[in-house]
């Protein structure tokens, strides 16, 4: 990105909201990321209302952000760094709206097996475990976004390779318990999707790191085998 | 430079400088034309860009103290368009030109496209007739005109005489064509009209196009080059200039910012 200001003020505000409201809705997603994770760890599945009405704010940024970038395209026509910040931003705000809809899918698992009341399944420290990592990559992700760091956002490229692996070992225990007492496999499959939507969510803060690099530098390291 | 798996040349600028009397407006410019390709030169005022584009017609010839120094290599014949052998007139045949204001003569329609081949020398009225239509009909205008060719030209509408100077300009059929901001005085539609043209015309002639619209740039060129304070900066493919440049100064250029 360039230091220097466009010669219409009124421009640089625009890109300054974009910017803006990308983090605030990405402090928003991981709000709900953490609330959910924190209802399946602690069981007061109380907050899990709160988690499915955040949600629609999620869904509301996600509207007003894609009308921004709209509207800066049509009114501004933006070239190099501004239009891969423009596109860019647009393929962020999907990456986030999917890692809420993920923190939507957790609550409302949190909530199906602390209603079970059955929780001599272990492994929720290895879950929470996992979901901490995908938690740190998104702020991170966001963090690489808010700096441009392209050097942060290869970290949470990295990163990504670790909770797919831990969610596979999570998978593999609960087969475990499922094989040995098929009263748990009910318990079982609903923290399996859990797992599945925390290494989800390592996936789009992948993504929206790869974003960053293509807004930093141009480059489109999607898909090339080079990001792991 | 993107010369690799590029096409070939149809003109190339070889340490190319040029004066206004003691005043140097261009340095040192390197930098290929190809072959059937639209090369858009974008920079902001005063950047050279015009005056490099005159050169390649040789029309700063027409005023005394002007200088050129280095080459503009003109392919397949390989001749120096600067050298001091080469006749003017026999290069601007070859190369056509285009200005930022419509500028028909005050004849009519017909005698505007005839009259770069009259100079030439064709007196046969059924060649004459038979390239005008050509010409007309290359630069997209014939079915407009065709019942109109003795009307004078200055009737047509603002486009319309763009595209008719086009059309002179096609007469002669030249190899390149240069379009120094060549829809600044026109409306969006007639913009569109022209730009199409330049698409279509590609298939047949090389273009070099002036433009201070940087979306024209990127709509019609298949090459950009960004030049300032009579150097060039930045030359490259016009998807890579626009998506990804490599100097700072182009980059802030083409995104509207400060130096």
């Amino acid at each position: 990105m360039s230091e220097s200001v466009h010669v219409s003020r009124q421009f640089d505000e625009d890109l300054g909201v974009l910017r803006t409201h990308v983090l605030e809705m990405g402090g928003l997603v991981e709000a709900q990321v953490s609330a959910a994770i924190e209802a399946y760890a602690s069981g007061e599945i109380i907050t899990v209302k709160d988690i499915v009405e955040g949600d629609h704010r999620v869904n509301k940024f996600e509207k007003v952000i894609d009308d921004e970038t709209i509207h800066v395209v049509a009114r501004r026509q933006p070239t190099a760094s501004d239009l891969r910040l423009v596109m860019g931003v647009n393929k962020i705000v999907t990456d986030l709206e999917r890692i809420g809809d993920e923190a939507k899918k957790i609550a409302k698992g949190a909530r199906r097996v602390h209603e079970q009341g059955m929780l001599n399944v272990p492994r929720a420290t290895d879950v929470r475990h996992v979901a901490e990592e995908a938690v740190a990559m998104l702020r991170q992700a966001l963090d690489s976004f808010a700096r441009l760091d392209v050097a942060l956002a290869d970290a949470v490229i990295h990163a990504d390779a670790k909770v797919d692996a831990e969610f596979k070992a999570i998978v593999r225990q609960l087969i475990t318990y499922m094989m040995e007492d098929p009263r748990t496999i009910s318990t079982a499959i609903d923290i399996v999707w859990i797992g599945r939507s925390i290494e989800r969510i390592g996936d789009h803060a992948k993504n929206i790191a790869e974003h960053v690099i293509y807004i930093a530098e141009g480059r489109d390291i999607r898909h090339t085998g080079k990001e792991a | 430079m993107q010369t690799a798996s590029a096409p070939a040349l149809k003109a190339e600028a070889r340490n190319f400088n040029f004066f206004y009397g003691d005043v140097q407006a261009l340095k040192n410019i390197n930098m290929p034309i190809h072959d059937k390709k639209v090369t858009a030169l974008i920079g902001p005022s005063g950047c050279g860009k015009s005056t490099y584009l005159r050169s390649f017609n040789r029309m700063h010839d027409l005023y005394p103290g002007n200088r050129y120094e280095g080459e503009i290599r003109f392919y397949p014949d390989n001749t120096n368009l600067l050298a001091p052998g080469v006749d003017p007139i026999e290069v601007r045949m070859r190369v056509g030109m285009v200005f930022q204001k419509p500028n028909p003569f005050p004849k009519s329609v017909f005698e505007n496209v005839a009259y770069g081949l009259r100079v030439r020398g064709e007196k046969n009225r059924r060649a004459l007739d038979d390239k005008v239509e050509a010409a007309l009909k290359g630069a997209a205008i014939w079915d407009e005109v065709k019942d109109r060719l003795q009307d004078l030209a200055t009737n047509l509408s603002g486009g319309q005489q763009q595209r008719l100077c086009i059309a002179r300009a096609l007469a002669t059929d030249p190899e390149l064509l240069l379009f120094d901001e060549p829809t600044s005085a026109l409306d969006p539609i007639a913009t569109g009209a022209i730009e199409e043209l330049v698409h279509e015309l590609k298939q047949r002639v090389t273009i070099l196009i002036v433009t201070h619209n940087m979306q024209q740039a990127a709509r019609v060129s298949d090459y950009t080059a960004y030049m300032y304070l009579g150097e060039m900066i930045e030359f490259g493919k016009t998807d890579d200039i626009f998506i990804k440049p490599q100097d700072k100064r182009t980059e802030d250029y083409i995104t509207g910012r400060m130096g």
